[in-house]
């Protein structure tokens, strides 16, 4: 296949495809043969009891973990796997680049760069990945801290922000990326329940705003209820139980999801 | 009498000359240690192989006596083919030996780095070299710029171990003057004032430094 005929097929193509994917840490299986499709511009919220895998999955996607076996695919190429020769290889390291640029990520801690202003961490990558002009780069950070409602806090270092503006400064970087997919791994665990919202509306308004595809490991059940087009439920490494917020929280077909749901009620 | 102000006076400008080549050999050996320190604590994070070899080597520098590094470079290189001036000799010497220090207070730095740094740029799709340069390295050194600044004090304190090659910094000087005239309360004394000014100064610098690396990431 050329990439040329790659490009064409995308439409129809899932944005995100893991395929018999498989992880390991030593004889612990952390993910099992999993097979998981997210269409263009599908909200998928994945939950599920700790340990289950639910921010392995993102992690993978992400490269930042390697994977033990299947492949995994975004934007209707193996990302995991390049063709050489006809055959599926593993990917060489620019191959991984040219593909993980068309995703995002925003971590629980926020690992912004503590020894840059809000304006430098979003506009670093545009300008040394993406060849942006430093006047162009921060044109657009300042209208994205804008988005995120910071635009009064372009000059301040981390340290001087909150958590929750910590996290939309967050956003806002990784948004300066354009990527296709944003992964978002319990973004709001860290704050303080007070500073929860704003994250949140800010992710609500990106999902109204922007025609990205979305995955969020998340343990607000209300948000995902409202927000996501689809819930998976990981259960061992495996999904458990998926489908539309209404059907899965309002009729849980599978024992340990009603479990789970049952536990997280109960502690609010 | 027991000291010779004119004397003093007479030998002050050789001293001062030879403080300078003291300098300089403090000042290029430092800047050779901070570099090899660097690029040390780089290959030994690179892979286990490359890693090893670093360390073994980091370790048998670390293990033996400057001087004998000084005159391994100086007598034995040459039949090696490598003949090497006195001062060129010793600059490296000093650098080698302080890199390997280095290294390790390098290694300090960088794994204080949390993880999700390198997680953060590995998202955001940064190069490997800008993850460096622009990221880890700006945050791992702030922390070990006390240490670091230790080590130039020590190197520095060391330098008087040139004179075993004959190289003219102010030891050497000194004990060439002390043997021409058979006076060396004058010469040596004041090689040792010259040390312990040089260094209170140096012990302040660093300390200013610091607190303007303290205060701009506390910002
Ligand atoms: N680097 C690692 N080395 C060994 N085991 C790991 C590593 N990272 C994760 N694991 C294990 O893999 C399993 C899945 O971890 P993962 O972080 O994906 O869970 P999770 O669903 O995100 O849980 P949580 O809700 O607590 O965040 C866990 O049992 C965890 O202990
Ligand atoms: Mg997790």
């Amino acid at each position: 296949m050329t990439m040329a005929a790659a490009e064409q097929l995308a439409p129809q193509q899932p944005m995100v495809r893991f395929e018999n994917v498989s992880k390991r840490y030593g004889n612990l299986v952390v993910l099992d043969d999993l097979n998981l499709e997210v269409s263009r511009g599908e909200k998928v919220a994945i939950i599920g009891p700790s340990g289950s895998g639910k921010t392995t999955v993102l992690r993978m996607l992400m490269t930042l973990e390697r994977i033990d076996g299947g492949v995994i695919w975004v934007d209707g190429e193996p990302m995991t796997h390049m063709m050489q020769g006809g055959q599926m290889v593993p990917a060489a390291q620019k191959h991984l680049r040219r593909v993980r640029s068309k995703i995002g990520m925003v971590f629980q801690h926020f690992n912004l760069f503590p020894h840059m202003t809000a304006l430098q961490n979003c506009i670093e990558a545009p300008i040394t990945v993406l060849k942006m002009s430093r006047k162009e780069a921060e044109a657009r950070a300042t209208e994205l801290l804008g988005m995120v409602g910071l635009a009064d806090k372009k000059g301040h270092y981390p340290a001087q922000l909150s958590g929750g503006q910590q996290q939309r400064v967050a956003i806002a970087r990784a948004l300066a990326m354009r990527p296709k997919v944003m992964l978002f791994d319990e973004v709001t665990s860290a704050l303080d329940p007070e500073l929860v919202g704003e994250v949140l509306h800010v992710i609500r308004q990106l999902g109204a705003e922007h025609d990205l595809t979305m995955l969020m490991v998340t343990h607000q059940m209300g948000f995902a209820k409202e927000f996501a087009d689809r819930v998976c439920f990981f259960y061992q490494g495996k999904i458990a139980e998926q489908g539309a917020p209404q059907e899965l929280f309002g009729a849980p077909k599978n024992d340990r999801t009603k479990q789970f749901l049952r536990a997280v009620l109960e502690s609010g | 009498m027991i000291w010779d102000w004119d004397y003093t006076f007479e030998i002050l400008p050789v001293l001062a000359q030879a403080a300078i080549v003291t300098i300089e050999a403090t000042a290029i050996g430092f800047v050779i240690a901070l570099v090899l320190g660097l690029f040390l604590a780089i290959l030994r994070m690179s892979g286990p192989k490359t890693g090893w070899c670093v360390s073994v080597f980091i370790e048998c520098i670390r293990s033996t006596p400057l001087l004998i590094q000084i005159f391994f470079l100086y007598f034995v290189f040459p039949s090696f083919g490598i003949t090497l001036d006195a001062f060129v000799a010793g600059v490296i010497a000093l650098g080698l030996h302080y890199g390997c220090y280095c290294a390790e207070v390098y290694r300090a730095g960088l794994e204080g780095v949390h993880r999700g740094q390198w997680e953060a740029c590995t998202a955001l799709n940064l190069s490997s070299l800008t993850t460096f340069k622009n990221i880890i390295l700006p945050q791992a050194i702030p922390p070990i710029v006390p240490v670091l600044g230790n080590y130039l004090v020590a190197l520095f304190k060391e330098t008087p171990l040139l004179s075993a090659i004959a190289v003219m910094e102010m030891m050497q000087t000194a004990k060439i003057l002390g043997s021409e005239t058979f006076r060396y309360t004058e010469p040596i004394t004041l090689v040792g004032i010259a040390f312990l000014i040089m260094s209170l100064v140096s012990a302040a610098l660093i300390r200013i430094v610091e607190r303007r690396l303290n205060l701009r990431s506390a910002k």
